[in-house]
């Protein structure tokens, strides 16, 4: 029965071998201290052993040289582990430039996914082998975390802020998703299944699910919520032109500046007079309650597919041709 | 009284009656009466563990309901850590013995000392009532917002329960370090004091200033619940990682409250028990400060996948890494310690040993979840729960009891059994390990805390920590029966059993009320078991 214990999980993802060999590292080195301890007490347990209670032992008081060793040896190979650690880590949150996003929201107590072409599903999440993918998410209600033990991929899922994950997938198959931040009643159901699957296969299954792609989605609420009659592209209006924006840096009226990524788009859409862009008005109203996550999602990919429209009207000529909004490449 | 002799006047039997014992202000009676919750807290806490580990000899959720269980992790955390962890060694063995330690006749403050057990019994009720009313559910870590918003249990009672608990600590603290500082008797240098002084030393600094903190914290979470107030919910502009900085401002402080005095406790023992000085005595008196001072810069390491910037979890990290250098330090000591002695193979020892063991894995296990690279993965797991359970089990408890053992003859003037306490301290040292090293496993292979039902192939681990943990309650059960089964028909201690150097020794045992007939006067080290003093190197 023993044998049917496996005592490491699936390595199903290009960072599954990096955090694996750290902690064969770390393993080694811890057992090695534990032991060189337990065999040092064994044997002195033994051999000093005085069955009367009656003797004293040697008046031995220290030795700076002994303690200078066992703090400084153990301080360098702890150094050691924490170089390594940290740049295995700096290759777990540091997604490359070029990943496939899917974008995600969890809530008690399921995970939605939501593909860019449109796709979605819920406590299933379909990957194409072999492709650096990210995962960007948030969460509707309480804490949550996305757990791909067998990616070894983990980030907590925090209301009013965006989180993300990626991996590459190296293994077809099915592996576990688990929620691992404290949700309440059904924390253990907030589970699912990845499936990473043929390119060919993903492909295949993303044309199977029809729908709008989440960009055309945020264009159409762009429209709809009127987003569209003050942030216009050419910069004359009384908001901010949106086009090019993504991953850029803002000017803030405050002076500072701020980037702007995921997260700030959803806060200007929620709480737009926080962060105000200089030379702008606090005119914008809240659309908190009017527009749910993955709503703001959409909108996000949206503003991401805009492409920039070069210095706002003034000198069109020196800008590359834009494509029709939302349809241009990201 | 049983023996033959005429009844001499003990600090048991000065007075008798319920009243004389809620009114003392005598520090062993204070710290008797500690033991008697702290005891009541640890069986509650055992039974809600139990509860959890027999939930989880299967899959599927057969035992309890999904918000049973959740309840019953909850409430195991919350009456282990608060009301047991925490006053355990400190307010037992450090009230009980410390002032006789230092050849005083009590602590600075005798009524405040009675306040702070009042106190303690207070928050005790107030969170004894949240779980007799329904119980709470939202870990004993209060996350918001789910804890703010969503939990429907008695997170209100609980909170403010564990808010009147910790002034006890605060108190305590304040006392212990105006007691060391003021009343230490003639002669007793700070470099002669006993290495378990130090340690409580240290332990009280942590108390009086982190404490606080956790107070402020639950206030904030109470307000945020009842009134709304918006501090931790996004929605009104709030940050819900902001209550993790706070709660672990304290919390993780708190485990060097936990754990620091039983430290204390193992260098008592291991002195005594090999008949020598502690070996590099300066060094292991300053590795408790150290670690004090260091156990307030390494909060953040519990939030390295709450959405930190990488620049601070790195920060965060190689301070973790260096919080590790003085426990490595102490280790070494004591292992040094045992070289050259003569070695008394007496029950104490024996959980002195099973704390080595236990802690040498909990401390290491603690250098995977500070790698950042380890803990994205293991965050959140059961890697995580077995070790903080062989730090603040295998490490606090066993040196608790290892202590308890040490000054159990002079709290009550009885021998225990050896050889029980022998039985003991073997049957709880393996019954911990099989309970608890199978979730380094589960842990690695991702399954994740606090779940109530899991997938199949966790099932086999799931079961051999069950199985260790029902060794674990019969240790615990032995351990309690023998020592009360001591009270009745355990042979006279005297004054010195364990033929052991300290002041608590060179009164009688059980002690007059007044500790000493004289003040002693001291005029050399703590463990002067041989005249001659070799210093190697």
């Amino acid at each position: 029965m023993l044998e049917g214990i496996p005592l490491f999980p699936e390595q199903a993802s290009n960072l599954a071998p990096e955090v694996d060999n750290l902690y064969f590292f770390v393993t080694a080195v811890t057992a090695f201290f534990a032991l060189l301890v337990v065999v040092f007490v064994i044997i002195f347990a033994i051999k000093y052993r005085d069955r009367t209670g009656e003797r004293v032992g040697s008046p031995i008081t220290g030795s700076t040289a002994l303690e200078l060793g066992w703090s400084i040896i153990p301080f360098l190979v702890s150094m050691v582990i924490f170089a390594w650690a940290t740049i295995v880590f700096f290759h777990l949150v540091r997604a490359p430039d070029q990943t496939l996003e899917i974008y995600s929201t969890g809530k008690r107590w399921m995970w939605r996914f939501q593909h860019i072409d449109g796709q979605s599903e819920i406590n299933e999440l379909h990957v194409p082998l072999g492709r650096p993918v990210k995962v960007v998410f948030t969460s509707e209600d309480v804490l949550h975390s996305l757990f791909i033990p067998a990616f070894r991929v983990k980030a907590d899922a925090i209301p009013g802020r965006y989180s993300s994950i990626w991996f590459t997938p190296t293994k077809t198959g099915e592996y576990h998703l688990f929620c691992a931040e404290y949700c309440g009643t059904k924390h253990s159901g907030m589970i699912g299944t990845v499936v990473v699957m043929e390119p060919n296969d993903y492909q295949a299954w993303l044309s199977g699910g029809g729908g709008l792609s989440m960009s055309a989605r945020g264009e159409q609420l762009f429209q709809q919520h009127g987003c569209v009659s003050c942030h216009l592209t050419d910069g004359s209006g009384r908001g901010p032109s949106l086009a090019g924006k993504f991953g850029t840096q803002e000017t803030l009226v405050t002076g500072a500046t701020v980037a702007v990524d995921d997260t700030y788009i959803r806060e200007s859409i929620l709480t737009p007079q926080v962060k105000l862009v200089a030379g702008y008005q606090p005119l914008m109203p809240t659309f908190q309650g009017l527009i749910n996550e993955e709503g703001l999602m959409s909108l996000i990919e949206y503003i991401k597919s805009l492409p920039s429209t070069g210095q706002a009207g003034a000198a069109p000529s020196l800008a590359p041709v834009p494509a029709s909004p939302g349809g241009g490449p990201r | 009284m049983t023996t033959t002799v005429l009844p001499r006047v003990t600090y048991l039997n000065v007075k008798y009656g319920v009243a004389s014992w809620l009114l003392t202000k005598d520090h062993k009676r204070i710290g008797i009466l500690y033991l008697i919750v702290v005891a009541i807290a640890f069986l509650l806490g055992g039974i809600f563990a139990a509860g959890v580990r027999i939930e989880l000899t299967t899959p599927q959720g057969d035992f309890v309901s999904a918000d049973t269980y959740n309840r019953l992790f909850t409430m195991h955390g919350v009456a282990m850590v608060f009301f047991v962890l925490i006053p355990a060694v400190p307010a037992i063995l450090g009230n009980f013995a410390m002032p006789l330690m230092i050849g005083a006749k009590d602590v600075a403050f005798p009524r405040i000392n009675l306040l702070s057990w009042y106190v303690f019994v207070i928050g005790f009720i107030f969170t004894l009532a949240a779980m007799v009313f329904g119980g709470v559910d939202t870990g004993w870590t209060f996350y918001t917002p789910y804890s703010s918003t969503a939990s429907n249990s008695n997170v209100l009672l609980t909170g403010i329960g564990i808010f009147i608990a910790g002034f006890s600590s605060i108190l305590t603290g304040l006392n212990f370090a105006v007691t060391i500082h003021r009343m230490r008797a003639p002669g007793l240098t700070w470099f002669r004091l006993p290495l378990f002084v130090w340690a409580l030393y240290a332990t009280a600094l942590v108390q009086i200033l982190a404490t606080p903190v956790i107070a402020i914290t639950l206030l904030m979470l109470v307000v945020e619940r009842a009134l709304g107030f918006g501090i931790f919910d996004p929605r009104l502009g709030g940050d819900p990682v902001l209550f993790q900085h706070l709660f672990w401002f304290y919390s993780h402080p708190a485990v060097y409250i936990m754990i620091l005095p039983p430290m204390g406790a193992i260098s008592e023992v291991i002195a005594c028990f090999s008949r020598k000085n502690v070996f590099g005595y300066s060094f292991v008196a300053f590795s408790s400060l150290a670690i004090a001072v260091f156990g307030f810069l390494v909060w953040a390491h519990h939030l390295f996948v709450a959405g930190i910037s990488p620049y601070s979890a790195m920060v965060f990290s190689f301070l973790s890494f260096a919080v590790a250098i003085p426990s490595a330090v102490k280790t070494f000591n004591w292992t040094a310690t045992l070289y050259q002695g003569a070695i008394w193979w007496q029950a104490p020892l024996m959980w002195v040993f099973g704390f080595i063991g236990l802690f040498l894995v909990g401390g290491l296990t603690g250098l995977f979840l500070a790698s950042l690279g380890l803990d994205v993965h293991l965050h959140d797991t059961y890697f995580v729960v077995a070790h903080f359970h062989y730090i603040m089990v295998g490490g606090a408890i066993m040196g608790f009891f290892a202590g308890l053992h040490y000054w159990w003859p002079k709290m009550t003037g009885k021998m225990f059994s050896n050889s029980a306490a022998n039985l003991a301290a073997l049957l709880v040292f393996v019954g911990f390990n099989l309970t608890f090293f199978p979730q380094f496993i589960l842990g690695y292979l991702g399954m994740p805390r606090r779940y109530h039902v899991y997938a199949d192939e966790f099932q086999v681990l799931n079961v051999l920590s069950s199985a260790g943990a029902s060794i674990l309650a019969v240790g615990y059960t032995l351990t309690a029966s023998y020592l009360l089964f001591s009270l009745v028909k355990g042979e006279a201690a005297g004054a010195n059993p364990w033929r052991a150097t300290g002041l608590e020794w060179k009164t009688e045992s059980p002690p007059i009320p007044e500790n000493f007939t004289e003040t002693p006067v001291v005029n050399e080290g703590p463990y002067k078991y041989s005249t001659r003093e070799i210093k190697v190197a």
